[in-house]
């Protein structure tokens, strides 16, 4: 009886570990295929417009106040540059290092730090959350990008704002991947849409992405490209790596829409 | 009290009626297992993303300087060997072989939050994760809408899970029989016991609109179409932290319930939510006469 017992035990775990495996096997074979992910891809268009319909461009990220602000802000990704030419601007304070917006703009420009600060600053405490889980509390300073797109005077087909970044990856041959990202007109015009220089009252520190940084406060971390060296206005996504808008999500699978 | 053995000869086969009776319709049979796949789906994809920063924090964020409230981990061993922590609330287990530190797909051992047979996808990828997450999430949020919406329209809400007076009266006996693992015969089987129904009432009106407005608390998004009202859960990492705690209420609840199906005539219960049709077996000698007046 109870030898029975226990082999009907045995031969009921076992074939629920059976099931757990072709489960699994089946669930990891339907992430392999080319058309299955395009299915569960619905779902984040179906969160992108949901989004869009009820926030537009105007709903703003929560601010916070100064006790808020996380006592160390996690760099996260890049949080150093090796390249000496880099170097070398850092250790000058970033006095030779510009910022060159060009594309679909009438007039492409070239920014010294110097000539963003001294433009319409906007400070905001705000939460950046992480693609992981995480979040950190900051005080950014930057201009906005909607001022700066005022000087250089976007063309009616510019669609999307492409950030290049002096940070880079390492790709699968060995070589070096800079980093990029782009959001579309809707977040470049956003009043808390800034390029900061400055985080909790000082200079923004490299682990953060000194000189400047992109800061897009309804969209996750990895939106938020580091270094910047060049915006690139565009119309289409098609021609910026390998068409998807960003590094990871030409590399990693993350999603261009970044709200949820 | 009745431990003296009764004896009735006449409970034979013969002196037994039984009938099938229609007991979930179309809708209900389709919704529940829609369901049943998708917090499936959404359990398993959901810890691929927790593995991702195994912690989880209370308050607007994870760096206030306060500890984690739980985390999973993994440190070195006097031997070299790799120890998997969990600690709770300062208190920390040894979890070595599931959590922190478990055997990966290949026998290898992995530092990993849960052990790939837990994750979808097996492999770590936060991105493919998460793609499951989202597009099951959806599925959950229109099934769960479309359940509440007709079981409205069907009454089946009003007659079948409301309890009763009778019923908030029962509780202490319901409680009893459950701990004996007694089940309602005959007649008595067609009706949903008390605590049956507060479960149901439970999951469907209170965990799982939470599960979702926690899963909505951690939208950068959806933060900002109101901004500060995550702060209804104590903050963003709090939502977070809610989130996975009603995960865990929601595996409870399934454990529980499987356990009930499989006690209480596993292929009679699994026909009925499959076909509609569960069967009612009424003893004949003592026939039960018709006062279904409700």
């Amino acid at each position: 009886m109870n030898s029975t017992n226990q082999s009907r035990r045995r031969m009921l775990a076992r074939s629920f570990a059976g099931l757990g495996a072709v489960w699994l096997a089946g669930c990891d074979r339907l992430s392999n295929t080319t058309w299955f992910p395009k299915i569960l891809e619905s779902g984040e268009s179906l969160s992108k417009n949901a989004h869009k319909l009820l926030g537009g461009r105007h709903s703003m990220a929560q601010e916070f106040a100064e006790a808020d602000i996380s006592p160390t802000f996690r760099g996260n990704g890049n949080t150093d540059i090796s390249d000496l030419k880099f170097r070398e601007m850092a250790n000058s304070g970033f006095s030779q290092w510009t910022l060159l917006i060009d594309g679909l703009v009438e007039e492409p420009t070239k920014f010294t730090l110097a000539e963003l600060k001294a433009m319409p600053s906007r400070t905001q405490i705000t939460r950046h959350d992480c693609v992981e889980g995480w979040s950190a509390i900051g005080k950014w300073t930057g201009v906005p990008l909607t001022a700066v797109l005022a000087r250089v005077k976007p063309t009616p087909q510019a669609r999307y704002v492409v950030f290049h970044c002096a940070d880079a990856f390492e790709g699968e041959d060995n070589e070096q991947v800079p980093y990029y990202e782009s959001i579309d007109m809707d977040d470049a015009h956003h009043p808390q849409t800034i390029l900061a220089y400055g985080l909790n009252g000082q200079s923004l520190p490299i682990t953060n992405g000194a000189p400047l940084r992109l800061r897009v406060e309804r969209q996750l971390g990895y939106k938020h490209a580091k270094y910047l060296m060049r915006l690139e206005l565009v119309e289409t996504l098609a021609g910026i790596g390998e068409g998807k808008g960003g590094y990871w999500e030409d590399r990693g699978g993350y999603q261009w829409y970044a709200g949820i | 009290m009745n431990d003296t053995p009764k004896e009735i000869p006449v409970m034979t086969s013969t002196a037994e009626r039984s009938y099938l009776y229609k007991r979930h319709s179309l809708p209900v049979r389709l919704m529940h297992w829609t369901n049943a796949l998708a917090l499936t789906l959404l359990l398993m994809s959901g810890l691929m993303i927790f593995n991702a920063h195994p912690s989880l924090d209370w308050g607007l964020q994870s760096y206030s300087g306060r500890p984690s409230v739980f985390s999973i981990g993994a440190r070195p061993g006097a031997d070299g060997q790799w120890i998997g922590t969990t600690t709770v609330l300062g208190h920390e287990f040894n979890t070595t072989g599931l959590l922190g530190v478990s055997t990966g797909p290949h026998g290898v051992a992995a530092r990993v939050a849960f052990p790939w047979w837990l994750t979808i996808p097996s492999d770590y990828s936060l991105a493919e994760g998460r793609l499951w997450h989202f597009f099951f999430a959806w599925l959950l949020v229109i099934n769960g809408v479309l359940f509440v919406l007709h079981i409205r329209r069907s009454h089946h809400l009003a007659q079948d899970l409301a309890p009763t007076r009778a019923d908030w009266r029962a509780i202490p006996g319901s409680i009893r029989d459950h701990l004996k693992f007694k089940h309602p015969q005959g007649e008595a089987a067609k009706r949903y016991n008390v605590l049956q129904k507060l479960a149901y009432l439970t999951v469907i009106f209170l965990l799982l609109p939470l599960i979702i407005l926690a899963g909505w608390g951690m939208s950068p998004a959806l933060n900002s179409l109101w901004p500060g009202w995550v702060e209804v859960f104590g903050g963003r990492q709090s939502a977070r932290t809610v989130h996975f705690i009603v995960a865990w209420l929601l595996v409870a609840f399934v454990a529980i319930h499987v356990f009930e199906v499989m006690i209480s005539g596993v292929w009679n219960q699994l026909r009925s939510m499959i076909t509609g049709r569960y069967r009612i077996t009424v003893a004949t000698t003592h026939q039960e006469p018709n006062n279904e007046q409700h």
